[in-house]
C-alpha cells in the first residue's frame, strides 16, 4: 500500500512538468493555431542550456533559471520571426500543413545539433542537495522534484495572472478567440502571436530547466516530451492554464498507478489511451470549453 | 462609387444581400484591402495604414454577428475595446459614458459574455467600439437576430451617440429602421451605388419602396 502511495507522490511530482511542457505547447496553439511538433526539443535544448550552465558556469541549477528563461524567450522570438510568422496568418490547410512541416524539420535540426555538442549520451544535473529526501507519514519525498514541481507551479500560477491581467495578456487571449475582432479593437495581433510564441519557447525552456534537474535529458526525449505535453493539452483543453497543470498531474499519476499494477513499460500506454478516450468521450477536453 | 461621410452624420447603406456593404466597411476597417480606389481619412488614405492603427485614427466598427470573445467577460471586452493609446488616455471618461448609455454593462460587468442573450451582447459590442472613441463608428447589421424591443433601445442609443458628436456609418438590412434613423443614404445594388439622398426622400421614392420596403421584401 505505501510503495503505491510513493508511487503516486513520484507520478504527482512529475506531473507538474508535464502540466508545465503542455502550458507552452496549449498556449501556442491556442493562439497561433499552430502544433509547434518541435516543442519537446525546445524543452530538450532548455535541458542542455542548465546543464552547460551548471558545468561551465558553476551555477545553481535552479538558479540557471534567471539566464535560460531569457535566452528562451529570445529564441521564441527569432524562431518565431525566421519560421512561425511566415505561416500563422496563411490560409488554414497551408497554415496547417506547413507549420507541421517546420516543427517536424525544426525537431530534426535541433536533434542532430544536440548529438552533435552534447553527444546522445543521458546527462543530468547533480547537486550536493540532490540526494535529499522529505519523509512525509512514511513517504520519501525528493528535495529536488519537489522544488521543481513548486517552480513549475509558480510559473503557471504566474502566466494565469498575466493572461488575464496584463494589457497584452488580454490581447492574447482576445486574438485567441477571434483575430478579426482582435484587430478591430487596435491590437496589433501579429505582435500577439509574437509574445505569445515567446512565452510559450520561455515556457519550454523553463521546463526543460527542471527536467534535467530532476530527472535527465538525452538529445532523442523532444519528442517523448512533446507526446506528453500534446496528452496533457487534449486531457485538459485550451484555455485554462490552471487546469492544465491539473491536466498534467492526472496523466503523472495515471502513469504511476498503470506501472505499479502492470509494471513499467505499460507507463507510456495508459497515456496514449488517456488520449483516445478523452478525443472520443471529451473532445474539448476536461476543462476546456 | 463614391460614398462619403461627414463629422457628425448618420448614414445608411442600404441594398440586398451580396450588394458589397459589409465588404465596404470591412475595406475601410482595414480587414481586406482594397484592390482599387482610394479611402480617405481627413486627406490619409487608409489603405497604407495597418489594421489595428486605423482604430488609433478614430474609426470603430462593430462587425457582423457582433464577434465577441466568448469565453471573456463584458469588462474585459471594454478594457480590450480601450487597447490604443489614444483611447486609454480618455478611459475613465469613455467607461462612464458607455456605462450611462448601457446600464447593463456595468451591472453584469463580471459576466462572461457568452452567457448573454443576443441583443445584450451586441450593447457589448458596441460599448467595446465605443471604448476606443471614435469619431466615426461602424455597424454592420447589428439588428441581426436580435429581439425587436431590443433592436429599437440599439437605434435609440446610436442617435445618442450621434448627438454626442460621433458620426455613424450604418449598414442594416431592416430598411426602414435604417432610414428612419439616419440623414443621409446611400442605395447599394451589386456594388454600385443606384440611389442616394436625405433618407426622407429616399422613404418616399417609388423605387427603394418597392424593392425594399414593398410587402414582399420587408424585413423586419
Amino acid at each position: 500500500m505505501s510503495a503505491l502511495a510513493q508511487q503516486i507522490v513520484l507520478g504527482v511530482l512529475i506531473g507538474g512538468l508535464y502540466g508545465l511542457a503542455a502550458a507552452g505547447l496549449s498556449l501556442v496553439f491556442g493562439v497561433l493555431k499552430v502544433l509547434n511538433v518541435a516543442h519537446g526539443e525546445l524543452i530538450m535544448l532548455g535541458g542542455y542550456a542548465a546543464f552547460w550552465a551548471v558545468a561551465l558556469l558553476g551555477m545553481d541549477p535552479f538558479g540557471s533559471l534567471v539566464l535560460v528563461v531569457p535566452l528562451s524567450l529570445l529564441a521564441g522570438v527569432f524562431l518565431y520571426g525566421a519560421l512561425f510568422g511566415f505561416v500563422v496568418r496563411a490560409n488554414e490547410e497551408t497554415r496547417e500543413k506547413n507549420s507541421l512541416l517546420i516543427g517536424f524539420g525544426l525537431a530534426l535540426v535541433l536533434h542532430a545539433l544536440a548529438v552533435r555538442l552534447w553527444t546522445a549520451d543521458e546527462r543530468s544535473i547533480v547537486t550536493p542537495y540532490g540526494g535529499a529526501v522529505i519523509t512525509v507519514a512514511g513517504l520519501s519525498v525528493p528535495v529536488v522534484r519537489l522544488l521543481s514541481f513548486v517552480i513549475a507551479f509558480a510559473v503557471i500560477g504566474g502566466l494565469q495572472l498575466l493572461l488575464t491581467h496584463w494589457r497584452w495578456g488580454k490581447a492574447i487571449r482576445a486574438t485567441a478567440e477571434d483575430w478579426q475582432a482582435a484587430l478591430l479593437t487596435g491590437i496589433d495581433v501579429r505582435r500577439a502571436y509574437l509574445l505569445a510564441f515567446a512565452m510559450g519557447t520561455g515556457l519550454a525552456g523553463t521546463a526543460g530547466v527542471l527536467v534535467s534537474v530532476g530527472y535527465s535529458v538525452s538529445p532523442s526525449i523532444g519528442l517523448e516530451w512533446t507526446l506528453k505535453a500534446l496528452i496533457v493539452v487534449v486531457l485538459a483543453g485550451l484555455g485554462s492554464m490552471i487546469g492544465t497543470f491539473v491536466g498534467g498531474i492526472l496523466l503523472g499519476v495515471a502513469e504511476a498507478l498503470s506501472a505499479a499494477a502492470f509494471g513499467g513499460p505499460y507507463r507510456e500506454v495508459v497515456g496514449l489511451l488517456i488520449f483516445v478516450v478523452v478525443l472520443c468521450a471529451r473532445p474539448r477536453g476536461l476543462f476546456g470549453r | 462609387m463614391t460614398l462619403s461621410v461627414a463629422a457628425g452624420e448618420i448614414v445608411a447603406l442600404v441594398g440586398g444581400n451580396g450588394a458589397g456593404k459589409s465588404t465596404l466597411l470591412k475595406s475601410i476597417a482595414g480587414l481586406l484591402p482594397p484592390r482599387a480606389g482610394a479611402i480617405r481619412w481627413e486627406e490619409e488614405d487608409l489603405a497604407r495604414v495597418g489594421a489595428h492603427q486605423i482604430v488609433e485614427r478614430g474609426l470603430a466598427m462593430v462587425p457582423e454577428g457582433r464577434r465577441l470573445f466568448a469565453g471573456m467577460t463584458v469588462q474585459e471586452h471594454l478594457d480590450l475595446g480601450a487597447f490604443t493609446p489614444r483611447a486609454r488616455a480618455v478611459r475613465p471618461a469613455s467607461l462612464e459614458r458607455v456605462h450611462a448609455l448601457f446600464p447593463f454593462l456595468h451591472e453584469r460587468r463580471r459576466h462572461v459574455v457568452r452567457s448573454l442573450s443576443g441583443g445584450q451582447q451586441q450593447m457589448v459590442a458596441i460599448g467595446r467600439a465605443l471604448m476606443s472613441n471614435p469619431r466615426l463608428l461602424m455597424l454592420d447589421e447589428p439588428s441581426l437576430g436580435i429581439a425587436p424591443r431590443l433592436v429599437r433601445s440599439i437605434l435609440t442609443a446610436l442617435a445618442e451617440i450621434n448627438r454626442a458628436g460621433v458620426a455613424v456609418l450604418l449598414v442594416e438590412q431592416n430598411v426602414q429602421a435604417a432610414l428612419t434613423l439616419a440623414h443621409r443614404a446611400y442605395v447599394l445594388e451589386s456594388g454600385r451605388i443606384t440611389a442616394e439622398g436625405p433618407s426622407a426622400a429616399l422613404l418616399s421614392d417609388a423605387h427603394v419602396r418597392r424593392a425594399y420596403l414593398g410587402p414582399l421584401a420587408t424585413r423586419a
